[in-house]
């Protein structure tokens, strides 16, 4: 059904969506850890800001994505200059676009996780002697898991679907940069019904594997 | 024993203050806070543990000065070395019975050492909880779920034992039969024990210097006093308790 052609964006999304979902766990645990539990001047700003992928167009967040990491964007002239390489037009441009797409879904859920387990659970490690970072491996972490790995599920949904930050940051080469979704707008535009229609069945499907699998993990343990 | 608790703390939540004003002094080994509830008297415990800490004053277990606002004391709670029984008795729902007892002993990544799983199954048969060591709290019963949550705050050997209202949670029947284990609890382990409690049960199985709160607890804005104290020092001078001096 697949001939090399077709296969290339399936295997692109996929490396694209798995490194930005990886990329969304490990920031946006410790982004919602630390607003879980801190209280800190200017939270609920922060809250927001983390906030704003899921409302800007993607056409906004494709701008912003190259004005910081763009041939001269801050990080992308320091990219260029001491690595010698550029995000713009490449792969991992488009894992940069998913993973700030993607970013606010760990953040959400995990929160939510983290604001779940009782503080007295945490506590009570105390008590026991126990140092912060073992109240969290210990504890918290063992409690919010579930939830915070239902968010990264979301979050690979999400990045799997990504397309308006994605073209404009890494834009649409066949074979390099063109995930699933651009492909589905390729194949639509020039007409190859078969072809949008498997992919777009293959990607609904992915994505419902996903919501399952999150839901299940939400279901509470204890 | 003694223990010297005199702290100041106000909480505030939206235009309600909460002022917490207690001192008290203790050298029996049951000190029982008592009082109307939204007194203070958790408070005055949690700061004891180090979870809330006071704005002001001194709390001092055995020698050991935990808190001192004037010396700029405030020992973490990791290294209090307290027991605390906390209402819910929070224990761990993803660990076993036996995981949750040997919680204190356990470092981080690390497996229990023979010594250590020796002192948790030993703590097990003390509480009669041999056979249910592999069960989730959620099986248990409430009863039993208190003598888990009591042999888990034993296993640090703590300088004292906080009881957060102990018996609340449980039916009549049963709280008989865990003030006789507490009593017992407390014989064997020869360690003081400051409990909550408006039962007047508890203040006649437990004889010891009662403190005594008054007071609706939340003051509003003005109105002056805080919490008054009563101090009941030396209620039962013929029982004493050695190992809170070391």
């Amino acid at each position: 059904m697949f001939n090399a052609i077709e296969l290339s964006p399936l295997l692109l999304t996929l490396k694209v969506a798995g490194l930005a979902a990886f990329a969304a766990l490990v920031a946006g645990t410790a982004l919602a850890y630390a607003l879980s539990r801190k209280g800190f001047p200017g939270r609920d700003w922060l809250d927001a800001f983390l906030t704003l992928p899921v409302v800007l167009p993607p056409t906004v967040l494709g701008y912003y994505i190259i004005v910081v990491v763009g041939r001269n964007g801050f990080i992308g002239r320091w990219l260029e200059r001491y690595l010698g390489v550029s995000l713009m037009f490449t792969w991992q441009g488009a894992v940069v676009a998913a993973s700030i797409v993607s970013l606010p879904m760990v953040i959400k859920s995990a929160r939510a996780a983290f604001e779940g387990v009782p503080q007295d659970f945490e506590n009570a490690a105390r008590t026991l002697g126990q140092s912060e970072t073992s109240v969290f491996f210990r504890v918290t972490l063992p409690l919010a898991w579930r939830g915070i790995l239902a968010g990264v599920m979301l979050a690979f949904a999400r990045a799997m679907g990504e397309f308006g930050a994605t073209l404009m940051v890494a834009g649409d080469l066949p074979g390099r940069t063109q995930t699933l979704s651009l492909a589905i707008y390729d194949a639509v535009q020039a007409g190859s019904d078969t072809l949008s229609m498997q992919l777009v069945i293959f990607t609904s499907a992915i994505c419902m594997v996903m919501l399952v699998f999150s839901g299940k993990l939400l279901r509470t343990e204890y | 024993m003694t223990a010297r608790v005199g702290i100041k703390k106000t909480m505030t939540s939206g235009s309600r203050r909460f002022n917490l004003d207690v001192s008290f002094s203790s050298r029996s080994c049951y000190t029982i806070l008592s009082g109307p509830s939204g007194s203070g008297k958790s408070l005055t415990l949690r700061c004891i543990a180090g979870i809330e800490t006071p704005d002001s004053g001194r709390i001092e277990i055995g020698r050991r000065v935990l808190f001192d606002s004037e010396g700029r004391v405030n020992v973490p709670v990791r290294e209090r070395r307290i027991g605390y029984l906390f209402q819910d008795y929070a224990l761990f729902p993803h660990l076993s019975v036996a995981d949750n007892v040997g919680f204190g002993l356990k470092k981080l990544f690390k497996p229990l050492s023979m010594a250590d799983r020796g002192k948790v199954s030993e703590l097990l048969e003390i509480f009669g909880l041999g056979e249910m060591a592999e069960s989730l709290p959620r099986d248990l019963s409430g009863g039993q779920k208190q003598r888990v949550a009591l042999a888990r705050s034993l296993v640090n050997n703590p300088s004292v034992l906080l009881l957060d209202e102990p018996f609340s949670a449980l039916d009549h029947s049963l709280r008989e039969k865990m003030r006789a284990e507490l009593k017992a609890v407390q014989a064997r382990f020869n360690i003081p024990v400051i409990l909550i409690s408006h039962e007047p049960a508890d203040i006649r199985a437990f004889e010891g210097d009662i403190v005594e709160y008054s007071g609706k607890g939340a003051v509003h804005k003005n109105s002056g006093s805080g919490i008054k104290l009563f101090s009941a020092e030396g209620y039962s001078p013929e029982a004493s308790c050695r190992k809170i001096q070391s």
